[in-house]
């Protein structure tokens, strides 16, 4: 009989050995993730004086829409020197949003001027822009798929014994700060 | 790969088995087959093969397409091409691959490489002209899904592989027309002795040469069958990354309704392309000679799953659409 026992502790050893190495995988991946969205962001704020520069001339009469970019980028480079933790980044995920709603919002003026469209260099910096944008929320949305994986797998049943020792704490999520922005829009197609 | 090596090794030692029981009675003095140097000889250039083909591989196709690579945009075609890969490497979380762009005018796409962090994604310009950003996105999603589930390799490999058989049939045949000269010849003083040999070597010599002959088609056959299994896997990655099926079907769309083949891609790396280059009818067919055949699933089939998965997404999202 005791060999039995053996047979089992071992068993039950090494399934628990690759459980948590399970989890510390998933964890580093969910942290690489997150550091991807910064990389992401950064770039975005590098990004934003240029265009920025690009506008100014040719949209004097836009001055607040600029302004409010600005403002919006300034701020948001002020949180991201804080450091990590979810208030943190609570803080960023609003300042972002803020600038992104400040950047469509800079699209559509320039979508309302085809003569500022036509110079190429807005051309340019307009596809910047959306590629931009895109990698910031494909890093977010990397993130959230390997969040939700981590968070999973340390709460589902046999794992979730292991999840204590191998120190795993439910990551948070990005969501839309913005209640505006989670609203279904609304568009009236009833003719006049 | 291993199948690969095995396979030339029954080929080879399967020759000496023969040689040595047709030589096992001649008389001393004159020529016996006994030490399996054919077989040995096969099975170190099987080995050699199966190397080189896994390591120049990529750069084989690469060059077989006549692809540039992009390492400064021309144009905004390729600009946006080269940020579209970049946002979807984000999405994938993969390294960027390297990017190419083949300079024919029919709309297709291919990826190769050994795993994520030495992998090419390679568009047709005419991909670039036809396709909306939604649309490329998707088709570069599909690619990088071919990536991350290390497609690359093994189809890279099979595509070198198919190419390397190809040449190796025609050396032996021409060998092997040399040879059977020379077995004539010896066969004669044979024959007076006693045939008690003969059938057995008869039966072996008719499925050694069926061996041979089939050698190419047995590669591309499972060139094939893995391709075609791949094919929806990556679509659906590719719809995990954009969230947005709808893009890769009308992508798909696209591409095939451009029906010309596309002629800088040839046939043994058809299985790398995001659809069949040749421009077949039987990838459009369904059934099971198709389903055997054919490099790529039928279009249809990939179009109408794509779309299934998009309208469950638009229904989970509230009836948008209606």
């Amino acid at each position: 009989m005791g060999w039995v026992l053996l047979i089992l502790i071992v068993v039950v050893g090494l399934w628990m050995v690759g459980a948590y190495n399970g989890l510390i995988a998933l964890k580093n991946q969910t942290f690489n993730a997150f550091k991807q969205i910064d990389v992401q962001l950064k770039r975005r704020h590098d990004l934003i004086p240029n265009l920025v520069n690009a506008v100014k001339g040719a949209m004097d009469f836009e001055k607040s829409t600029l302004e409010a970019v600005i403002q919006a980028r300034n701020q948001a480079v002020k949180v991201n020197t804080s450091g990590g933790g979810p208030e943190a980044m609570k803080q960023i995920s609003q300042a972002e949003n803020a600038l992104s709603s400040a950047l469509s919002r800079l699209m559509v003026v320039v979508e309302r001027y085809p003569d500022l469209k036509a110079t190429g260099n807005i051309g340019q910096l307009q596809e910047e822009l959306t590629s931009t944008e895109n990698k910031v929320s494909f890093a977010r949305q990397l993130y959230n798929d390997t969040a939700t994986q981590y968070n999973t797998k340390q709460q589902q049943f046999p794992t979730s014994l292991v999840a204590g020792l191998a120190k795993a704490q439910p990551a948070e999520l990005w969501e839309i700060e913005d209640q505006a922005e989670r609203a279904v829009p609304k568009v009236d197609l009833t003719s006049r | 790969m291993i199948g690969f090596v095995v396979f030339f090794a029954w080929l080879g030692f399967g020759g000496d088995y023969i040689l040595w029981l047709s030589t096992r009675d001649a008389e001393p003095g004159r020529y016996r087959h006994a030490f399996p140097w054919v077989g040995l000889a096969l099975s170190v250039i099987a080995i050699a093969v199966a190397r080189y083909a896994y390591r120049t591989g990529p750069q084989k196709v690469l060059w077989a397409t006549g692809a540039r690579e992009v390492i400064d945009p021309q144009d905004d075609a390729e600009r946006q091409f080269v940020n579209v890969v970049e946002e979807m490497a984000i999405a994938a979380g993969l390294p960027r691959p390297r990017i190419w762009v083949v300079p024919d005018a029919d709309p297709n796409a291919f990826a190769t490489g050994h795993d994520p962090n030495d992998s090419h994604i390679a568009v047709t310009r005419g991909l670039l002209a036809i396709c909306s950003r939604d649309e490329l996105q998707a088709v570069i999603g599909h690619e990088l899904g071919h990536v991350k589930n290390l497609d690359v390799r093994l189809m890279t490999t099979l595509a070198a592989l198919v190419g390397a058989v190809l040449l190796m049939r025609e050396g032996m045949g021409r060998m092997m027309r040399g040879g059977g000269r020379l077995g004539g010849g010896g066969g004669g003083g044979r024959g007076g002795k006693k045939g008690g040999a003969g059938p057995l070597i008869a039966i072996l010599l008719v499925v050694w040469i069926i061996s041979w002959l089939i050698a190419p088609l047995v590669t591309q056959l499972l060139a094939l069958a893995v391709s075609r299994k791949r094919e929806y896997l990556a679509d659906a990655m590719s719809a995990q990354f954009t969230r947005n099926p709808l893009a890769l079907a009308s992508a798909l769309e696209k591409i095939e309704n451009a029906a010309a083949p596309t002629a800088a891609i040839k046939r043994g790396s058809a299985h790398l392309c995001i659809a069949d280059p040749l421009g077949r009818r039987l990838a459009n067919r369904e059934g099971w000679l198709a389903d055997r055949l054919a490099s790529h699933p039928p279009m249809g089939m990939r179009i109408s799953r794509l779309k299934g998965m998009g309208y469950a997404q638009l229904k989970k999202e509230g009836g948008a659409t209606a």
